[in-house]
């Protein structure tokens, strides 16, 4: 913006006097201002999760969070201790893992290869097909968990993990192949036309070609799965009984909240630091697929 | 990057003419690449669809009892389902225009400051985090006793400034000789005149709350022409005998005593000493009122019950705002990146105020975009869920119903009724299918 101020002829350089300078930063003063107090209000509440998780089970019931600033030496980190040699949480923990593993690596798979067949392939009704995709990327999961409830319970598979993947894998879907099909269709042309050419075949193209160029996409879209898959409640809590993942494990805690805040603080710190590392590791690809899958 | 190539060209159709085999042939690689796709979409969500629109016309589990449209009627009628909606109703009004302006004065202001990584990152942070545990979070901060939820805590002190608590909060009247005050102070049975002693003896006062400073309380000598007292903790261990000044019971010092003439007017104030006694000198004749002003038993801040009935729908809305305003931000950001630097350049050089190219230049050109966040917020506070339970406890859950809460609730929470649960489902997909026309009216537009 300076940059651009200084080409215009008509504004002679000395107008950025050392006055104008201190005018210009002291004008901007309330903008830090106001920034920094949003910032804050922004920070409080997960610091105050955390500390609150450091208080022993007799102080977290009597002393609010910010206490520990004047005393310190009230922090401790037992809690983490103690879930962590909770065999309900821990399972629990390990049951996001999979689930989330499971429902990241299977949609992105299964998309891509639609995807591919979206941008690449030709066939008739394919612009209609891929309506119907945009069209399910809105259907509330809602619509699915009673029939699911059922067909899993007459399967025999309710209540593992793997039927949750699938859930999640299915609801991922229409996002994913939306995304990816978008992605494939910026490809250069030219690319795989001299691949056909050669003679490879379409399965060679979409491996050695389409999955190396798309990887962008792919990560981005691998991010938000895996966020998606962890974070859930709802699929859990309906489609499962003791396949807890770590939300529902903290949900089914949180009736008696208040007597057991020396579980739930630290319990709910953990559920949260996992997403808060793959974000801040991948932000950039995370903020690259939220603007792929929203600015159109 | 991959947000230019959604509107790039799709590839041109019909390539080198083949055999009909060869076209079989692709067709078959077609499907192939389809197939599992097709088979999660269909069994996940097509099939499931048509059972959920089915199974709403059933009554209770399974399909032995049709019901017709009784279950939407249930739906409009039962006064749990339809505060459920009302309350969803307040969240569509509210949520995706306040987020969306949130979003947009944070992503003006950071345009503004070199540190906007920093806070975009800051504010962005609980879009990673599950609605969930954001909600957890937020019920530790809406605790109610000030000395544990932090938002009560800040109020409490900002209110401590104002109106502080009385130093004797707890204390009440010990015997029949004083009264309670409308105001909420305390007062002697009966006026007094000069050369008497008023005897203000207080109990309930816990040991914690007796200055540090008290002495043996001392019964106060008359004295000609004036008005002499004492106020005191009218206890010692066994009980003593109330209204009467006895040993180890302990003066309470630095309350305000205020006296009153007949029409009660106050005409003079004093502070007891250490060993709780006070006096007014020159008292003309006539009938006084000897009193403790209320200040001195102002009840210390109780907390505002955020998780209360009344509030928690605010409450929640709250911290949903909190969890969706970096999204709105980064959106709302990147739009305004991709402003044309000359078209503001223009605008300024015309002479516009920075509000003008704001709200005729910069606004119109985030239109779309603008649109955008406010639709995916649209979106998803119809499907609100995971923050509501969250937050709400169990209690209150009926007053912070909302739609996806309902039909989880009816379905699977305690009862089963799935063809109530179903009919739930169905309305909700019902009201994002305006939604889902509009963004297939712009894929085809663009395709």
């Amino acid at each position: 913006m300076t940059a651009a101020a200084a080409e215009v002829p008509s504004r002679p350089v000395v107008e950025e006097s050392v006055a104008s300078k201190i005018l210009r930063v002291l004008g901007k003063a309330p903008v830090h201002f106001v920034l920094v107090l949003v910032g804050l209000l922004w920070l409080v509440p997960t610091l105050g999760l955390f500390l609150t998780s450091l208080f022993s089970a007799t102080d977290v019931n009597s002393l609010g969070w910010w206490e520990i600033f004047s005393k310190p030496s009230l922090a401790t980190f037992q809690n983490y201790q103690e879930i962590w040699h909770n065999q309900s949480i821990r399972s629990a923990f390990w049951t996001t893992v999979w689930i989330s593993l499971g429902g990241t690596f299977l949609p992105i798979v299964i998309a891509a290869l639609a995807g591919y067949a979206f941008a690449w392939l030709d066939f008739p009704g394919r612009d209609w097909l891929f309506v119907l995709v945009i069209a399910l990327l809105v259907v509330p999961l809602q619509m699915a968990l009673i029939p699911m409830f059922r067909l899993y319970s007459d399967l025999g598979i309710f209540d593992t993990v793997l039927s949750l993947v699938l859930f999640h894998t299915a609801f991922g879907l229409p996002f994913a192949i939306f995304l990816l099909r978008n992605f494939f269709i910026g490809i250069p042309k030219e690319l795989l036309e001299a691949a056909r050419i050669d003679g490879a075949s379409e399965i060679r193209i979409f491996l050695r070609l389409i999955l190396p160029l798309g990887l962008p996409a792919i990560a981005s879209l691998a991010i938000f799965q895996f966020l998606w898959t962890w974070n859930d409640l709802l699929v859990a809590l309906s489609l499962a009984r003791d396949t807890q993942p770590l939300t529902v494990a903290i949900f089914s805690q949180l009736r008696q909240f208040g007597n057991n805040l020396e579980l739930i603080a630290p319990a709910s710190f953990v559920s949260l630091i996992v997403p808060l590392t793959v974000f801040f590791a991948f932000q950039r690809y995370f903020v690259q697929g939220l603007l792929a899958g929203s600015v159109k | 990057m991959s947000g230019a190539s959604i509107t790039a060209e799709p590839p041109v159709r019909g390539a080198p003419p083949a055999s009909a085999g060869g076209r079989w042939r692709r067709y078959a690689v077609a499907a192939a690449f389809l197939g599992p796709a097709a088979l999660f979409l269909i069994v996940w969500i097509i099939y499931p669809a048509i059972y959920t629109i089915v199974q709403s016309l059933y009554r209770g589990t399974g399909f032995s009892e049709f019901a017709g449209i009784d279950n939407y009627k249930t739906l409009f009628t039962s006064d749990n389902l339809v505060r459920a909606i009302k309350n969803n109703a307040i969240w569509v009004a509210v949520v995706p225009a306040a987020v969306t302006a949130l979003g947009l004065i944070f992503a003006v202001l950071t345009e503004r400051v070199r540190w906007s990584v920093a806070f975009k990152t800051v504010v962005f942070m609980p879009m990673a985090v599950s609605a969930f545990a954001a909600g957890v979070t937020w019920r530790i901060m809406y605790q109610q006793e000030p000395d544990r939820g932090a938002i009560n805590a800040a109020i409490a002190s900002v209110k401590g400034v104002f109106s502080p608590e009385g130093v004797l909060s707890q204390a009440a009247p010990s015997s029949e000789n004083l009264k309670p005050t409308p105001g909420g102070g305390i007062e002697l049975t009966t006026p007094i005149g000069p050369g008497d002693v008023a005897r203000l003896g207080l109990t309930r006062i816990r040991s914690t709350e007796v200055p540090t400073t008290a002495k043996q309380a001392v019964e106060p000598e008359p004295r000609p022409g004036g008005i002499t007292g004492v106020v005191w903790r009218d206890f010692k261990p066994g009980g003593g005998t109330p209204g009467k000044v006895e040993p180890e019971e302990l003066g309470l010092p630095g309350v305000t005593v205020e006296l009153q003439d007949a029409s009660g007017k106050v005409i003079g104030s004093a502070k007891t000493a250490e060993n709780g006694t006070f006096a007014f000198e020159d008292v003309s004749q006539g009938q006084f009122q000897v009193d403790i002003g209320a200040s001195t038993f102002a009840k210390p801040f109780g907390g505002v019950s955020w998780l209360s009935a009344q509030l928690i729908t605010p409450a929640v809305i709250i911290a949903y705002i909190w969890i969706w305003a970096g999204f709105a931000m980064v959106v709302i950001a990147a739009g305004l990146a991709a402003i044309p630097r000359d078209v503001l350049e223009a605008a300024r050089t015309d002479g516009a105020t920075e509000w003008q190219v704001f709200r005729r230049v910069t606004v119109p050109l985030l239109a779309p975009v603008l649109s955008v966040v406010f639709i995916t917020l649209l979106i998803n506070v119809l499907k609100v869920f995971d923050i509501v339970i969250a937050v709400a406890p169990q209690s209150v859950q009926d007053d912070a119903n909302v739609i996806a809460l309902a039909m989880w609730r009816t379905s699977f929470g305690g009862v089963s009724d799935f063809g109530l649960g179903s009919a739930i489902a169905v309305f909700l997909f019902i009201l994002v299918i305006p939604i889902l026309l509009l963004n297939i009216s712009r894929f085809r537009r663009e395709a």
